[in-house]
């Protein structure tokens, strides 16, 4: 864990309540699946946010308007410097991937598999990847996954766009060596239930700290009690304890 | 060249810093980032008898320069405390170390302090009276002299190691309560734990934490702990453990004027791992501007 002073290189709306930006600095130790803690002048306590993409100094992350925290953020420019504790929470596992990973990613769960994808393909993996979304003005980086070589499938829950339905409703299109998920609980369950194989799930809890100390985002599981950010975010399938 | 040196309870310290329980864990999160024998000590993960899951997520809601927190003290229970963790514990920190002692009947304090009292990492007892006593209908052991008299009675049979007694700010009389630990045999007092609070969602118009209510902490409670600190120190002759709020070396300084003589962070290390090594460096400096020589000096100077 570090803390490192960033500066925001550029920060867009790219669909419904969905911003990316990109941070320049020191990105040492920042990996799929992890996620930063960032300092928001006037906030209290620092907002978690998944790791998107990171690609030399560059560290993209890409968030939903939840509530004025992040809404703050929206409004932040180039320029802007932020203090980011990097290097929290526990990553996938790439090396349990097989040759045909699955990528499952709903909503605000979408941004950590494109890092995912991007490192699997560049082992020589072959993956598949689904997108889930509400709606057509939600979906954001369809183009980006398939420019990686991963055959991406859409969904959207009133079918503007892509399969009509969850992400569970185009599992039957691919064929899988493993599943890699994150996105909402009720999503993650419905993957769970729906996969055939084995697979990494990471979840989202609210945290105080963000580095293990203070034990507010506890969760059960069948190895024991984990702290979703230092233990987790990701579980693996079988220690799940819904 | 000023000093930070202070003491507490017989025991000297290099600074007056202490990381409070519960936002420390056992120490060895934060050793992988800085060496925490720069602290003048850190009060260890609250502790009880049996192991605890602590109480159901959301635990954790941010307020304005705050926070409310409802882990529910969550922690392996002291037999695992002693076999797992304080081995960790010993391995990154050299010091004597407070333990952080909860329980819901006097019973359970004293069986843990007794289990507890044979380590020699331990210098001080803090022990917890914010708990409910499920023996008592749930009040909480620290609303009233007599039931926080009780249970530092039932503890100070058990070790002769310096007995803290850490209050709850949620009464309508500090002071009697602080008396009342001291006349039966504490040797310092430590004050505040949170203020009990609520925050509620204005989109689900429900309360943020699952368990509804938690304790308030972070800067904007200092005013409060600054003001029950100076109350106990006028009635009571132990020494104070102050805290509540306290984020920088000028809060650091205006809680020993209270009468605090080491002075406790909790909420500011969730949001900044290094704000207890930050705030050491600091000291000094802040010292020298407001003339201050030696920090021991300035205890209880506000009176």
């Amino acid at each position: 864990m570090k803390d490192v002073l960033f500066t925001i290189k550029s920060n867009e709306k790219i669909a419904k309540n969905t911003y990316e930006m990109v941070l320049l600095g020191d990105t040492e130790g920042i990996k799929a699946g992890a996620f930063v803690n960032l300092k928001l002048d006037g906030f209290f306590l620092r907002r978690p946010i998944s790791v998107c993409e990171v690609e030399g100094n560059a560290l993209t992350l890409i968030y939903k308007v939840v509530g004025n925290g992040t809404e703050k953020m929206s409004q932040m420019t180039k320029g802007k410097k932020i203090w980011t504790l990097t290097g929290l929470g526990n990553g996938y596992d790439l090396s349990k991937s097989g040759n045909r990973p699955l990528l499952v990613g709903g909503g605000a769960g979408v941004p950590p598999m494109y890092e995912l994808c991007k490192e699997l393909t560049r082992e020589g993996k072959s993956p598949a990847v689904i997108l889930g979304f509400g709606s057509l003005d939600e979906v954001f980086y369809e183009n980006e996954f398939k420019a990686l070589g991963a055959d991406t499938y859409v969904t959207t829950v009133d079918g503007t766009y892509g399969t009509k339905g969850f992400v569970t409703d185009a599992f039957d299109m691919v064929d899988y060596t493993y599943v890699y998920t994150c996105g909402p609980e009720p999503m993650l369950k419905a993957v769970y239930n729906k996969s055939v194989t084995s697979g990494q799930f990471s979840f989202e809890e609210r945290m105080g700290c963000g580095f293990g100390a203070c034990m507010g985002c506890s969760c059960k599981t069948k190895y024991g009690n984990k702290r979703i950010c230092k233990d987790g975010p990701v579980l693996e399938k079988e220690e799940i304890i819904w | 060249m000023v000093s930070l040196k202070t003491e507490l309870c017989g025991i000297e310290l290099d600074n007056p810093l202490i990381p409070a329980s519960g936002t420390f864990g056992f120490g060895y999160e934060f050793a992988e980032i800085y060496d925490i024998n720069c602290l003048g000590s850190f009060s260890f993960k609250g502790t009880t008898k049996d192991a605890r899951f602590g109480n159901p997520t959301p635990r954790i809601a941010e307020c304005e320069n705050s926070m409310i927190n409802s882990v529910g003290l969550q922690n392996p229970g002291v037999e695992n405390v002693i076999k797992n963790e304080l081995p960790k514990l010993r391995r990154c920190f050299n010091k004597p170390v407070m333990a952080n002692v909860s329980g819901f009947s006097v019973e359970d304090y004293v069986y843990t302090v007794e289990k507890l009292d044979k380590e020699e990492c331990i210098g001080w007892f803090e022990i917890n009276v914010s708990c409910p006593n499920v023996h008592g209908g749930g009040m909480s052991f620290g609303t009233s002299p007599e039931a926080a008299a009780e249970v530092t009675r039932a503890v100070r049979r058990v070790t002769k190691k310096p007995l803290i007694v850490k209050l709850s700010p949620n009464v309508t009389d500090i002071v009697s309560i602080a008396r009342a630990c001291e006349e039966a045999g504490a040797d310092g007092i430590s004050l505040i734990n949170t203020l009990l609070g609520m925050k509620i969602d204005l989109k689900t118009k429900k309360p943020v934490i699952a368990n509804k209510m938690g304790g308030f902490s972070g800067p904007a409670i200092k005013p409060v702990a600054i003001r029950m600190v100076y109350q106990v120190y006028e009635a009571v002759k132990i020494p104070i453990v102050g805290g509540g709020g306290i984020a920088t070396a000028e809060d650091v300084i205006e809680m020993m004027l209270a009468g605090a003589s080491a002075v406790q962070v909790g909420a500011q290390n969730l949001v900044d791992p290094f704000a207890c090594p930050k705030i050491i460096e600091n000291l000094p400096r802040v010292m020298e501007k407001y003339g201050i020589k030696n920090l021991k000096d300035i205890i209880g100077g506000a009176h």
